[in-house]
């Protein structure tokens, strides 16, 4: 799960992570009383911030800096409600609708800060390096040893020696070290605390008067983790997520919109992404990914097919289904049921193989519904691409 | 004829009294492995379906003998179950929950650490060897007894393996899912290290997916140390980037994880890699004619 920028560093705030000064506001006037705080409170600036859940909001024109009350309420006047296109929104941009108002800070050396965990190493590890405010990924890929990765045990978690190695490695002044340690302990139990699979600081900056902050915050939870959060689970921000997946995650559905014409539905993460791959092969492209798991029940299916449905770009369904511990009659019962619910005009396509497969297409059968059937994956993608007209 | 699991394994299972659990130990018995008994917190000196339920694993291998433990165990207490198995000095450990949060894997395979025992999962759907003795969730008719080795990320995608192959007269010595989550017990390395060694295996499908880089990894032991050969699939190549395609761990993320970029890693190692899912049974026979 993605929160924005000012709730990861409410979150910050509380393990004594440096923030700077700031408010949300989703008004203008909202805007214009937190840069009147933040002037009154001697901010020799203001920055205006667009808070959506993607990157590059800088070059897309989402940060704005003003100098005063009234241009920081017109800024903001035109950031809400405008479509901000950036690298990560792709071309249709997102809706500004919340902004984060901070004050400005004399910016000496713009650093780089990370934790995730190593899929290799199994283990938490730190990242930093001195070229923030850049695009990491670009670092990583051009120069590699400008990361420094610190990995860190689990079961001691980050010792103030590890902190001090990276803070050296930063290049941070040796009257520094004090606070970067604090700084760098308090990111990591964040990260603890809070179930994250990422938590970026980017930039890290080193003030002119020596001061740290986290002048960007970027949070992800492991979203398999979230019921031991029910904190963290209010930060979620469905306007900024596609409807059809928020509709698909109430019925712990896997779905991801795409913009071919054939809607999948498949259990399992990877037969669902071979089966994408088939239909292009076969000349199709697929409208989603959706996996509708394991142990999937009727009902669930059910959903699942609503969801596909209501894409209206789809004109044709593929169910591949490989039952293991989702079994072929449960997920029979559940495409009966919902292409009766459904009305489905749309030509379906099925290939079933697995626990109770018998059973299974002993229920399409009787069900007098007319479904395609398919032998095999090829035939299963040969079949539905010619189903919408595309072959 | 199969690795780390045969018709003398002993199986403990965690978690036998929920729905799923049933359901999949009776499977797994019907198959001919010995289950000897579950693990249930609270019922222990209870019965199941006729089989003996302990307070814990320890309890459940002094009484039983089980050296290896399936586990389905919800999420919120799986991590806590795979520390339990290993614990109690299993040897295998087969998790099958998903769901598991990252950083309580990260303190169960901290836990495994320099202890005897072998995890294979979590998410993942078990380990077969068609004939012997069946560990986990895959449908078992769909399997034959034989030589080909099958190591993978994906569940059912596997059976869509295991299938082609079967319906081409090819057999498997084992089929192990290895697992669709960012850390995992067994990889792809040790799984073609033990297919390599074992006698009975003549060849290997590994079926990999994007996301994370352990699919290069054992593309270089390939190219190292393998001395039969590897078939290779990657799903995902028409996934976009940065979203999480269903498994925790499949997702490109800052451009890496990408199935074109693990292609040209195993391609490069000599694996021979399906294009299309369709076709791995057609490429394992083609692989084999050649060799023969």
């Amino acid at each position: 799960m993605k929160i924005h920028e000012y709730q990861a560093k409410g979150i910050l705030k509380r393990y004594g992570v440096t923030v700077p000064r700031g408010e949300m506001a989703q008004s203008r006037e909202e805007a214009e009383a937190a840069a009147k705080s933040l002037f009154g409170a001697g901010a020799p600036g203001v920055v205006v911030k667009a808070q959506i859940h993607a990157g590059g909001r800088g070059k897309g024109g989402g940060v704005k800096i003003a100098k005063s009350m009234e241009e920081a309420g017109e800024i903001a006047g035109k950031m809400l409600g405008m479509k901000l296109v950036t690298q990560q929104t792709g071309p249709e941009g997102r809706v500004v609708r919340r902004l984060l108002i901070e004050e400005t800070l004399p910016i000496e050396k713009e650093l780089y800060l990370g934790i995730l965990v190593d899929r290799a190493e199994a283990k938490p590890v730190f990242m930093a390096s001195a070229a923030g405010g850049m695009d990491i990924e670009q670092v990583a890929e051009q120069r590699p040893e400008a990361i420094l990765k610190q990995y860190i045990d689990p079961g001691m978690g980050l010792e103030p020696f590890q902190a001090r190695k990276i803070a050296f490695q930063l290049g941070l002044k040796p009257q520094q070290t004090t606070t970067a340690v604090q700084f760098l302990s308090g990111l990591y139990r964040a990260f603890l605390d809070t179930d994250s699979s990422l938590l970026e600081i980017n930039p890290f900056i080193s003030c002119t008067d020596g001061r740290l902050f986290a002048l960007d915050a970027k949070i992800n939870f492991d979203d398999n983790a979230l019921f031991r959060h029910s904190d963290l689970r209010e930060l979620r921000d469905i306007t900024e997520e596609d409807p059809l997946e928020v509709e698909a995650s109430k019925y712990s559905l896997n779905y991801i919109k795409l913009d071919g014409s054939v809607g999948c539905m498949v259990n399992g993460a990877g037969l669902a992404m071979a089966t994408m791959d088939i239909i292009k092969h076969a000349g199709g492209m697929p409208a989603n990914f959706l996996d509708v798991g394991g142990g999937a029940n009727a009902d669930q299916v059910t959903h699942a097919f609503e969801i596909l449905l209501s894409d209206k770009n789809v004109k044709a369904v593929l169910i591949n289904i490989f039952g293991g511990i989702l079994r072929v009659d449960t997920l029979a019962t559940g495409v009966v049921e919902a292409a009766r619910k459904t009305h489905i005009q749309l030509p379906i396509v099925l290939r079933l193989e697995g626990t109770n497969v018998e059973q299974g297409r002993e229920i399409l059968r009787q069900s007098g519904l007319n479904f395609i059937v398919a032998e095999t994956m090829k035939d299963a993608a040969e079949k539905v691409v010619a189903a919408t007209g595309a072959a | 004829m199969s690795i780390l699991v045969d018709r003398s394994t002993r199986v403990v299972v965690q978690g036998l009294t929920g729905r799923e659990g049933t359901f999949h130990a009776k499977a797994c018995a019907d198959y001919g492995t010995q289950i000897v008994g579950g693990v249930t917190p609270g019922k222990g000196g209870t019965t199941h379906e006729g089989w003996p339920i302990f307070n814990s694993v320890r309890e459940a291998v002094d009484k039983t003998g089980a050296d290896t433990s399936l586990i389905f165990v919800p999420p919120p207490y799986a991590g806590d179950a795979v520390m339990e198995a290993a614990d109690a000095e299993l040897e295998l450990i087969v998790c099958i929950t998903e769901g598991i949060p990252t950083l309580d894997m990260v303190r169960a395979w901290e836990f495994l650490q320099n202890r005897r025992s072998r995890l294979i999962g979590p998410n993942c759907p078990g380990i077969i060897s068609p004939g012997h003795c069946k560990i986990g969730i895959m449908p078992a008719r769909i399997h034959k007894e034989g030589a080909i080795g099958i190591v993978s990320r994906s569940g059912t995608l596997t059976y869509e393996a295991v299938y082609q192959l079967t319906t081409r007269g090819i057999g498997q010595s084992t089929a192990i899912g290895i697992g669709g989550d960012p850390i995992i017990g067994t990889n792809f390395v040790d799984a073609l290290e033990l297919f390599n060694r074992d006698p009975h295996t003549e060849a290997v499908v590994m079926i990999g997916e994007i996301g994370g880089n352990a699919e290069e990894i054992a593309a270089d032991y390939v190219k190292m140390h393998m001395r039969k050969p590897v078939i290779g699939f990657i799903a995902g190549q028409t996934a976009p980037p940065g979203r999480r395609m269903g498994h925790a761990g499949a997702i490109i993320s800052g451009g890496k994880g990408t199935a074109a970029e693990k292609i040209s890693a195993m391609e490069a190692a000599g694996i021979r890699v399906a294009k299309s899912p369709a076709v791995i049974g057609e490429t394992v026979q083609a692989a084999l004619g050649v060799k023969v």
